[in-house]
């Protein structure tokens, strides 16, 4: 088999490959514009940011040698030599933890009931007026965008010191997190059902018990597991600003230089998180299937 | 009408015995979940302290507070604030972008097709898990005593946390990659290294790109809040504003940086559909 390769005359070649290299140098110029723009604003960030590399150079050995210190016994001996005396508060801890995980399931299960109450007014199809839909939207939005640790820094002040003031803050960030996401799965549901269900006579919230609800309450409980784990690791943090849980220990331990004690705070967490992460995720694969999205 | 309606379901229930009649452990299963999660719920509300009493006292003090932050007012720290709210952008942005460059080569050796021996892929997976499990202000925290209060310590502290991110996110996407670009250089005689350069990384990195501006989104969030435990930026002056109680000029810091959140969502949605098409975004 002999295949045949046009050859264009000299003229015609010489036309297409200007065009070709032309068309090539526009996308490098482009490219190298992109590159320039962003190292600019690197720079700018750099400068901003009090960037200080003869700082972290300096101060680099400390980075390491915190590792060696958190991992170091008051008596100069590796943690892990003495599993005892270095987890010597795991009463204290564990209560701790059950705290801030009950922080954030409690947190996450009211915030996810508020989501779903709101959801149906802020999704596209099933919200019963424009006005509605465009409030409920911006308070989602606004719910969420302001950090979970704000909102907590705040509640501190009106709710006093403690856990209610964390549940409050994280119920609030859920309500805005998982409403946005609830109004997305609902538009996508299927509106037959619900057209069925409004020709018999039924009422809006007929409508949405029996038409929307059956479609999308698996994905509901996807999301909603998927924030608990997220949640988990909010409230480890919520105790920095006095909201209850695991982090009032630790920031005590880091700011008072109980070395060992980190360690062992930041282990205790890390595990705790890991177990959530794993437990959820079995838990979504049993409940919705493996190809349940995560 | 009624007599009809009596005659088929009658008739339905014979021939379709299992939707009628379904076993009680299937009818019980839901509700017995819900009451399982009630319960737990009142268990913790019981547990934290949640009394009515304080709740409510607690809903009116915040109902003042908001009376308070009414009209917001920045004062005369203007200059101060917006020069805040530039350190935390910058430090969003720094963040971002050191964590992607370290990110890169780790996650490589974190993808199944890239290191086939399940002996090297673990431990750096497990790093990576454990660097994600920490909180990024509880690494602020660890930076601030290493390089002192500022900016700085903020942005290693969303480099080394968004690290832990990106290392599982990249590694997915590699995993994600089409392999017969590599088996095709593999074919022509390139070495490992080419395979990835020209078999993995055209087709990863659009991806990537998408995944990096995504972040410097959210990070955009997470540094307001780094200043809270001293990392610098717009947090500091919000949590100092806070603790005296200066209600009107949080009003306003909260208002900027929901502005600020809002304009990097916007040019970055932008960059996003520029870098990898409209249909790519998930």
């Amino acid at each position: 088999m002999t295949t045949a390769v046009s050859i264009l005359p000299e003229q015609q070649l010489a036309v297409l490959n200007a065009a070709y290299r032309q068309a090539v140098g526009r996308r490098r110029l482009r490219l190298l514009l992109g590159i320039a723009v962003f190292a600019a604003a690197l720079l700018l960030a750099a400068v901003g940011a009090e960037v200080n590399l003869r700082t972290l150079f300096t101060y680099f050995g400390n980075f390491i040698s915190y590792f060696d210190r958190i991992l170091t016994l008051d008596n100069g001996q590796r943690v892990w030599t003495d599993v005892g005396e270095w987890l010597w508060g795991w009463r204290k801890w564990l209560k701790m933890l059950g705290e801030t995980l009950l922080i954030s399931y409690v947190g996450t299960l009211i915030g996810a009931t508020l989501a779903f109450c709101l959801n149906f007014f802020a999704a596209e199809n099933t919200s019963p007026a424009p006005w509605l839909r465009f409030v409920v939207r911006r308070l989602l939005e606004f719910a969420r965008t302001v950090p979970g640790i704000v909102f907590a820094l705040i509640f501190v002040i009106a709710f006093g010191l403690g856990p209610m003031a964390g549940v409050l803050a994280i119920a609030i960030h859920s309500t805005g997190a998982l409403g946005k996401l609830f109004s997305e799965i609902v538009e996508n549901a299927d509106m037959k059902p619900v057209e069925g269900i409004r020709s018999t006579g039924a009422s809006w919230l007929s409508c949405m018990r029996f038409a929307v609800v059956p479609q999308v309450t698996a994905g509901y409980a996807s999301y909603a597991l998927l924030r608990f784990e997220i949640n988990v690791r909010e409230a480890s943090v919520m105790g920095f600003v006095g909201a209850g849980g695991i982090g009032q220990e630790l920031v005590v331990a880091i700011r008072k230089f109980y070395y060992s004690d980190v360690s062992a705070i930041l282990l205790t967490i890390i595990v705790t998180v890991f177990i959530i992460d794993i437990s959820t995720g079995w838990l979504r694969g049993r409940l919705f299937g493996k190809e349940a999205r995560t | 009408m009624t007599r009809r309606q009596a005659v088929d379901t009658r008739e339905l229930r014979a021939r379709y015995p299992d939707v009628f009649d379904r076993p009680a452990s299937a009818r019980l299963a839901t509700p017995a979940m819900i009451v399982a999660a009630f319960a737990i719920l009142i268990y913790g509300l019981v547990d934290l302290d949640f009394s009515p009493s304080r709740f409510f006292a607690g809903l009116s003090q915040l109902g003042w507070i908001s009376l308070m932050m009414i009209p917001p007012d920045p004062g005369s720290s203007l200059p101060i604030y917006l020069k805040a709210l530039g350190e935390t952008l910058s430090i969003a942005l720094l963040g971002t972008t050191l964590a992607a460059i370290f990110a890169l080569p780790v996650s490589l050796l974190a993808a199944r097709n890239v290191v086939p021996s399940k002996l090297l892929r673990f431990p750096v997976r497990r790093v990576l898990d454990s660097i994600r499990g920490v909180d990024t202000l509880i690494w602020a925290l660890v930076w601030i005593n290493v390089v002192g209060l500022g900016p700085f310590a903020g942005v290693l502290a969303i480099a080394v946390s968004d690290f832990g991110a990106f290392g599982k996110l990249f590694s997915e996407a590699i995993e994600a990659a089409d392999q017969k670009q590599v088996e095709g250089i593999r074919a022509s005689g390139g070495s490992p290294l080419h395979e990835i350069r020209f078999g993995l990384l055209p087709q990863v990195l659009p991806v990537i790109a998408g995944q990096v501006l995504y972040f410097i989104e959210s990070n955009t969030r997470s540094a307001t809040i780094i200043g809270i435990v001293g990392a610098g930026g717009i947090g500091l002056q919000l949590a100092e504003q806070i603790r005296v109680l200066e209600w009107q000029k949080v009003s306003f810091l909260i208002l900027m940086i929901l502005v600020a959140v809002a304009a990097i969502d916007f040019i970055s949605g932008k960059l996003r559909f520029a870098i990898i098409g409209r249909r790519a975004v998930a």
